[in-house]
């Protein structure tokens, strides 16, 4: 363990292992998976996001949603995921194929939001929930992104889009809260995350 | 100067040193050439130590308070908490981590700091993309891949920083006048060697060109995971192996218990990352791998445990004189806990439950925090004062920091690994609705926020002690600083004494 170079090629080689093994390996398995036609619709799986969803993604990815919010359903057998309704089947691989990055997530302080679109569809619930989240979950501990929102002046009518507050939320008289665009492409982004189509290695329910 | 060969038992054990007026001379010489490099190093992680202190507290009080600063976007949760790894990854932990390696190898190769140009011209760049990239971050730039959230533009200046360093360190190395290897030099060659790659293909494949679906989140962890792997396991087990043996005075207790440490942590240490990606929609296969990885580094973690133990057996009393020893030989121990309790996360039933939770968090603090944060402190109260020429100035404020540390992160792992096996098994129970698992875990939350702040306490005495004893003037001879400064054993003392 004197001679500088042998040590140097084991220190190569352990890396240079793990490397092939872990990265390279992979990606000659699967790194070139495609997509499935699905047969009852004649639909290629998955599509990829494209418009506001596709601009919401990265509303999601600058502010970090990840740190509390995974993106994966695991097995039946494998914690109460599915138990929960976070997803109708177990995420498989495919599901990805798109995503640049993969927002798997390591963390749960908040639920899983691989199927967010399927449970919990409504623009409204999503707008009022980011906007101030005890609004419509009492005692959770999401930050409020009010700074995705605009207090502004009511013109003539008050806006469809303004937000529905009451109480100590409410703006003052004259005023109406408004989401930015970076709000509605977020929300469109999590309306997107629906995974209800049966996969030949993902079957529904499992 | 001779370049004369050592003996074996010399070589392998750097406080043997025979006390010659030649060695003395080639010794200060190598601090002299160290000072300015080194110095510059430590100030600079101190100071992103500072601001990631202050980033973890935000972050801390966010997650029970959630009103708190949520109305800048720059601060919310999501872009605060990268913002505070990466500050304390890269611009605290690196910076010490390269600062330490390069001392350790300019003193093990027994040659002054060459070209030191290059590591000052490399760490200004490298706190420039350090500054970059956590502006990026926090301005919305983030690529929100765990531990590489800095945007590309920073990785680059980041990664010619670095290349720097290797640059030098393959200079050092190639001309160090000691031919004999002792067994640190082996970890941060092994370290210095392995960052580079892991840093530049995790960006090329996930950042510039990604690969595509998951096999983009194999790579993350294989990165994540090896960061602190074979990046900083290496660089702080490198320090604890030449500081336990230098502060009490006798050899590494086994030769051969370090060959088999070292190679066994290169051999499987690199396969383990996937075990974050456990019940993900990856192969089976590939997380099977990684368990088993997982599992095997229970022989480097137990060996290393042995042979530090076996050294230290005898000599515990000098952790009541010595602060680099309190420092390195808390560092030690808690490298054993975070390492075996790694292995067991990655065991499939206990990863059900201990996945997704603050388990996780905890657990990444013992390693980072508890072992090498505490390592690096212990080997700058070492290092610092043969730089700088003159002593720590307050004892006491060692001491705050050493107590505050210690017991501000065992307040920070204990209850919230407690907070997260309970929100672990409220989460696996589908009966119990969701918002409860939130809400069971906020006594821990709001724990952990005291403990940030008894941690802020000892960061604030380090700091204070830094800039004062750069501060002083220095004296043409000072006794060690020590924790009982009077009434000092004799044994003690004489294996305390500083060589220069």
């Amino acid at each position: 363990m004197n001679y500088g170079p042998i040590v140097f090629i084991g220190i190569f080689l352990t890396l240079a292992s793990s490397w092939v093994g872990l990265i390279l390996i992979p990606q000659i398995q699967y790194g070139g998976l495609g997509v499935q036609k699905i047969e009852e619709t004649g639909r290629d799986y998955p599509a990829a996001n494209f418009g506001s969803a596709a601009l919401g993604r990265e509303v999601y990815r600058a502010n970090g949603c990840i740190y509390c919010h995974s993106q994966q359903v695991r097995a039946e057998d494998f914690g109460a995921d599915i138990a929960r309704g976070w997803g109708k089947r177990r995420s498989v691989s495919r599901d990805y194929l798109y995503d640049k990055p993969v927002f798997l997530g390591t963390m749960r302080t908040g639920p899983d939001l691989a199927n967010i679109g399927l449970r919990q569809p409504s623009v409204e619930w999503h707008l009022s929930h980011l906007y101030n989240p005890q609004i419509t979950s009492k005692g959770s501990i999401m930050p409020t992104y009010a700074f995705l929102f605009e207090k502004r002046k009511i013109g003539k009518a008050s806006s469809p889009d303004a937000l529905k507050l009451t109480g100590k939320l409410a703006p003052p008289s004259g005023y109406e809260i408004m989401p930015t665009e970076e709000a509605k492409n977020l929300i469109a982004y999590l309306l997107s995350l629906r995974v209800d189509v049966a996969l030949p290695e993902g079957p529904l329910g499992k | 100067m001779k370049n004369s060969s050592p003996s074996l038992r010399q070589a392998l054990n750097p406080s043997d040193d025979g006390n010659t007026a030649e060695r003395k001379a080639l010794l200060a010489e190598i601090d002299l050439s160290c000072r300015r490099p080194v110095l510059f190093l430590f100030a600079n992680a101190l100071l992103w130590l500072m601001a990631g202190t202050a980033l973890a507290l935000i972050t801390s009080w966010k997650m029970h308070s959630p009103g708190f600063l949520a109305d800048w976007s720059w601060l919310t949760f999501g872009r605060v908490r990268p913002a505070h790894l990466n500050t304390m990854v890269y611009g605290f932990a690196s910076q010490a981590g390269i600062g330490v390696a390069i001392w350790l190898l300019c003193r093990l190769g027994r040659v002054p700091f060459m070209q030191g140009g290059i590591v000052l011209a490399a760490t200004v760049l490298w706190n420039i993309g350090m500054t970059v990239g956590i502006i990026g971050i926090l301005s919305g730039d983030s690529t929100s891949i765990e531990w590489l959230e800095m945007p590309g533009y920073a990785a680059y200046i980041l990664f010619m920083a670095y290349a720097l360093i290797a640059v030098w360190a393959i200079i050092t190395f190639r001309f160090r006048r000691e031919k004999h290897l002792y067994v640190s030099q082996w970890y941060l060659l092994g370290a210095l060697f392995w960052f580079p790659w892991l840093y530049s293909a995790a960006n090329m494949m996930l950042v510039i060109d990604p690969v595509r679906g998951t096999v983009q989140a194999a790579v993350n962890w294989w990165f994540g995971h090896n960061v602190l792997g074979l990046w900083f396991t290496p660089i702080g087990l490198g320090a604890i192996y030449y500081f336990i043996p230098k502060v009490i005075g006798r050899p590494i207790h086994s030769y051969f218990l370090s060959i088999l440490g070292f190679w066994s942590l290169a051999l499987f240490y690199n396969w383990a990352g996937m075990h974050h990606l456990i019940g993900g929609p990856m192969p089976a296969w590939l997380i099977t791998v990684s368990i088993v990885a997982s599992i095997m580094m229970i022989i480097p973690v137990v060996t290393v445990a042995i042979n530090h133990h076996l050294t230290m057996v005898g000599h515990f009393k000098k952790l009541k004189y010595s602060p680099t020893l309190r420092f390195i030989v808390f560092g030690a121990m808690s490298y054993t806990v975070a390492s075996l309790q790694g292995s067991s996360m990655a065991i499939r039933s206990l990863n059900k439950l201990t996945h997704f939770t603050h388990y996780t968090i905890a657990h990444s603090h013992i390693g980072l925090y508890a072992f090498f944060t505490m390592t690096m402190f212990g080997s700058m109260y070492y290092i610092v004062p043969r730089l700088a020429l003159r002593e720590w100035p307050s004892a006491r404020l060692i001491s705050i920091h050493f107590w505050a540390a210690a017991i501000g992160i065992l307040l920070y792992v204990v209850p919230l690994s407690v907070g997260g096996v309970l929100q672990g098994r409220a989460m696996n129970n589908p009966d119990v609705p969701f918002i409860k698992t939130v809400e069971l875990t906020k006594p821990y939350l709001i724990t952990r926020s005291m403990s940030g702040i008894i941690l802020t306490v000892a960061h604030v005495a380090f700091v204070v002690n830094f800039v004062w004893i750069l501060a002083r003037r220095r004296r043409p001879y000072e006794p060690p600083v020590d924790f009982i400064a009077a009434g000092l054993d004799p044994e003690v003392k004489a294996n305390l004494t500083h060589e220069i």
